[in-house]
């Protein structure tokens, strides 16, 4: 398998999911500079964390103009696994990947902790190798990962089953039903605030989020398999 | 018609005293025209007036600067560049400097803390280094006084919003409260980078023609004079125009294009644009080279209409880099900033003639040597005096606390705003960004890996400025001391340090010997922890009102980790594990936490300190945690062995019974120095105690959820759940009150 790690002025953690690919998954992984316009050969998409464009005017906002994102679009539309984490989830919102919004977190102040996801559904192809209902441990760090959405929107990710993450036992910034993390109805997009990328490797004390990814490369294994046979 | 027309004439200049505004003396005035042999324009006083500031020249300071030892064979870089450097073997290296922004953050908390720690990462970057961490080191008043709640939250919001920006973990550092802090904030950032030795880059103008390069943000008119009002009182009326606009993002991008441009053979020298901006860039490179620049002030980026030469050369907008690159291949440069979204922009060249000259529309505006403002800015041997109150503290009977309930005690020390948890603080900074942080906020010393070796990197600020107000010298050997204990609690060899010196008004006898003091404090200890200065900053004029703050030269200090399975923790891991302590109280008290929290204020003499007990002391500490043998280590220092114990019990779920050989006042609160509280498995003790000569066996971690001192004529048990929950509690708790 063969991913991309989609960089922006100001992605900083672009180098942390290229190491949780390449060293804790163990595939090949390249970074993708937002100039470019395809993402042809590529298997998977990655969004990384940051202040892309300094998160000027609206966390995400300028990003989905880039030159790459089109790309983007077009890779989500082909069915291929698309995963925004933290500034990503962000720029899938602005995009229109995803439904909803971010608000700033509920203290108004930026958080950074370690803090325990429920994974409400383990059948898509990013949750796949967890458990339903599994409580895993993944840090976050975002000032603005308040999700909002309206009601209707909020029925309709209840009723397809959208919604993949919630916050376990304490809400940190205030998100609508607890929301951590939620798919298109397709399945194939992710965005997520917590960061998997920074629970990859057991040196750092907790590899809780390479499960995620474990389950990017069954799904892309099933599906070539199926598809070669 | 340029604006200049507006400005006093030389002759003017002279009569009105018009350099006194500045901040040049009469006689450093007429130094200036003795080295130009004529009265100064209106730019060239501004020119002097910056370069000649303490903050810019060390002109008091340098006379005790110059004794640090700086020397060692670990050392790649010493003082005198934007960061200093140490080798960590295979061909890898360590940059790292502290730097005050105190002023700034005083008038406006928010930019004056964020600049701050823009400023420092353009240090280490300047230098080829990819910065991997920061630290800080705060001071502030008392929490219950609103505009000190105002200064804390701001500065930590200030700190956090630029380092989460640009990806940067903030990963360690301290903060203490204080009286003597109220109007008068300290925050001192650290950053650490990493860097091969091959792509070492130094601040030099070298080469005849070669070309002088403008890259990064724009130049605006704020932060002129910043430092000349970084070298002065703070007063009420203090300008909110002298502090700079920080703009994370443009450093983001500067910073990986900077990186880019190192691997570059076109590059000849780069230096940030700091305090001074282009004065200070321009004349630094061109002297430490031994050439001048000529530089026209049109081709400056300028973000507003009609700047004057003035206002160009001493504006202090952020995120600025002067470099200087080999003639005819600027386009090469060009492209590497063009990918980041930035300009680089042709500004001057290198001249044979050591001058700073500098061309305005057609006209040369100042004609300046290099070597004068860079280098030979006059040199002042203040007066330094003994304080009588050093005298009297000396002299002082020892004092020794009244104990009647230890769980009270001990929950009013744990929830002193110094020690309580700082969870408050560093929630709000993203410390894990890069992947690389082994050891989170919270612990002795904060740890870094090294991606794709085994080694790792321990780092840590340290300064108890409580015990430098009673005795400079012995509290300068502790605080280096101090921080040296946390690096070996965690694994790491001690390599370096970087210090920021805090004081008051160095004109004051009295403050000038707290400096020289504390200096040589320091070096003892250096000497003898073989860890050398390698770089620095002094923020002296810490004073309001007359009132300087207590005497604080903040020590940050890098040790080396040899492999990462020797990282060590201060919480204790299991039960049944015996618990040591190194080193036997002896009722030290002054400046103590529990003096400061039943008296109000700090008196008698500091600690003693031995500087040769301490250094066995910590070398058979690292020998016994590199063989495996410790479970836990904790240094003790505020509030004693008490503090220490418990929280190294908090987060666990354990409890530890421990058995003390004298009065439990003395044994738990008193804050005797060179001690540790260790961690050992049952099975290593007899190994470890043949490392540790002075290992005194406690007692045993255990699974009860209570922690149990007894002595000959005592058996106290407390509560460590409440005790954690004080802890945790209070200084959310003081951020909560509204008042």
């Amino acid at each position: 398998m063969k991913a991309a790690v989609i960089v922006f002025p100001g992605s900083n953690c672009d180098q942390d999911m290229f190491y949780a690919i390449k060293e804790g998954l163990g595939e090949e992984v390249e970074y993708v500079w937002h100039t470019e316009t395809s993402l042809d050969g590529f298997d998977a998409v990655l969004i990384p964390g940051g202040f892309s464009y300094g998160d000027y005017l609206r966390s995400g906002a300028i990003a989905r103009f880039a030159n790459i994102m089109p790309a983007v679009i077009q890779a989500a539309k082909e069915g291929k696994p698309v995963l925004g984490v933290c500034n990503g989830f962000q720029i899938l919102l602005e995009a229109g990947l995803l439904p909803g919004a971010m608000l700033r977190n509920r203290d108004l102040k930026f958080i950074c902790e370690t803090v325990p996801l429920k994974v409400v559904n383990p059948n898509t192809q990013f949750t796949s190798e967890y458990k339903q209902d599994e409580i895993i441990q993944i840090p976050i760090a975002h000032g603005e990962g308040n999700y909002y959405c309206n009601e209707e929107t909020l029925a309709e990710l209840k009723a397809n089953n959208q919604i993949v993450f919630t916050y376990d036992s304490q809400n940190p910034n205030g998100s609508l039903a607890d929301i951590a993390g939620i798919v298109n109805k397709e399945g194939n997009v992710l965005g997520m605030m917590p960061h998997p990328e920074r629970a990859a490797d057991l040196v750092l004390g907790n590899d809780d989020g390479l499960k995620l990814f474990q389950s990017i490369l069954k799904h892309w294994r099933d599906y070539h398999a199926a598809y070669t046979s | 018609m340029p604006l200049t027309h507006l400005e006093p004439s030389p002759e003017q200049i002279e009569q009105d005293k018009v350099y006194r505004k500045m901040g040049l003396s009469e006689k450093e005035y007429e130094n200036v025209k003795n080295i130009l042999g004529r009265r100064p324009n209106y730019t060239e006083t501004g020119l002097f007036s910056v370069m000649w500031s303490e903050h810019c020249s060390y002109k008091t300071s340098k006379p005790v600067l110059k004794t640090f030892p700086t020397k060692g064979k670990q050392v790649l870089q010493g003082p005198g560049e934007g960061a200093g450097i140490v080798d960590i073997g295979d061909g890898q290296a360590v940059a790292f400097k502290i730097e005050s922004h105190n002023h700034p953050s005083a008038v406006e908390p928010y930019q004056g803390a964020a600049t701050g720690v823009g400023g420092i990462i353009r240090d280490v970057f300047s230098m080829g280094a990819r910065p991997i961490a920061m630290l800080n080191s705060l001071r502030f008043g008392d929490p219950s006084i609103p505009r000190v709640k105002y200064l804390f939250e701001q500065i930590v919001a200030g700190i956090a919003g630029y380092g989460n920006c640009i990806g940067i973990p903030t990963v360690g550092g301290e903060i203490a409260f204080d009286p003597c802090y109220n109007e008068n904030p300290l925050v001192n950032a650290m950053c650490v980078g990493l860097i091969n030795h091959e792509d070492i880059q130094v601040g030099q103008a070298r080469g005849l023609g070669n070309t002088v390069m403008y890259v990064g943000a724009t130049t605006g008119r704020d932060g002129i004079h910043g430092a000349t009002f970084a070298s002065e009182e703070l007063t009420e009326d203090a300008e909110r125009s002298a502090v700079q606009v920080g703009d994370p993002f443009m450093e983001k991008l500067l910073l990986e294009a900077c990186l880019e441009l190192i691997k570059h053979d076109a590059l000849v020298g780069i230096q940030d644009m700091g305090a001074a901006g282009l004065v200070s860039s321009s004349s630094e490179m061109a002297s430490k080279a031994g050439m001048g620049i000529h530089m026209n002030l049109d081709d400056i980026p300028q973000r507003e209409t009609n700047m004057t030469p003035y206002e160009m050369m001493l504006s202090e907008s952020q995120e600025r880099m002067l470099i200087v690159v080999k003639k005819g291949r600027e386009d090469e440069i060009t492209a590497i900033f063009e990918k980041w979204g930035l300009h680089a922009v042709t500004v001057g060249e290198v001249i044979e003639e050591k001058v700073l000259r500098l061309e305005h529309k057609g006209e040369i505006v100042a004609e300046v040597p290099v070597d004068a403002l860079a280098e030979d800015a006059p040199v002042y041997h203040m007066p330094s005096e003994e304080p009588a109150k050093y005298r009297e503290n000396q002299t002082m009977a020892p004092w020794k606390p009244q104990v009647d309930n230890i769980q009270e005690t001990l929950t009013k020390l744990v929830s002193l705003p110094t020690i309580a948890s700082k969870e408050w603080v560093y929630r709000q900074y993203d410390h894990m960004v890069q992947t690389n942080t082994v050891v989170a906020p919270g612990s002795d010393a904060a740890v870094v890996r090294i991606r794709g070796t085994r080694k790792a990197l321990a780092m840590t600020t340290d300064c108890n400025a409580k015990y430098l107000a009673l005795d400079p010298l012995v509290g300068g050997q502790i605080a280096v001391s101090e921080a040296a204990r946390n690096i070996v609690c965690s694994g790491g060899l001690p390599l370096a340090i970087t210090d920021c010196l805090n004081f008051g008004n160095p004109e004051k006898p009295e403050v000038f010997w707290e400096i020289e003091q504390a200096a040589k404090g320091m070096s003892d200890a250096c000497l003898s922890l073989n860890t050398p200065v390698i770089s620095g900053n002094v923020s002296l004029y810490n004073e309001t009102n007359k009132h300087a703050i207590d005497p604080t030269p903040v020590v940050g200090m890098v040790g080396l980790i040899k492999d990462i399975d020797h990282v060590t923790t201060s919480e204790f891991k299991q039960a049944g594990d015996a618990i040591y302590v190194i080193g036997k109280a002896d009722g030290s008290f002054g400046g103590s936490a529990i003096q400061l929290l039943q008296e109000g204020n700090a008196f008698g003499k500091a600690p003693a300190l031995d500087l040769a007990i301490e250094e066995q002391r910590q070398a058979q500490l690292l020998e016994a945690i590199q063989s495996g043998y410790v479970q836990s280590a904790h240094d003790l220092s505020d509030g004693g062995l008490g503090v220490a114990l418990a929280e190294s019990v908090f987060g666990t779920g354990l409890g530890a019974e421990v058995e003390l050989a004298n009065d439990l006042a003395i044994e738990l609160f008193s804050e005797t120095q060179s001690r540790f509280l260790v961690s050992v498995t049952e099975e290593n003790r007899e190994a470890f105690e043949a490392i540790v000569n002075d290992a005194i066996f406690l007692g045993h971690v255990t699974d009860k959820q209570s922690i149990q001192f007894s002595s000959k004529n005592d058996v106290v048990t407390v509560n460590p759940v409440e005790l954690e929950k004080a802890w945790k509690g209070a200084l959310t708790c003081f951020m909560k009150t509204e008042n």
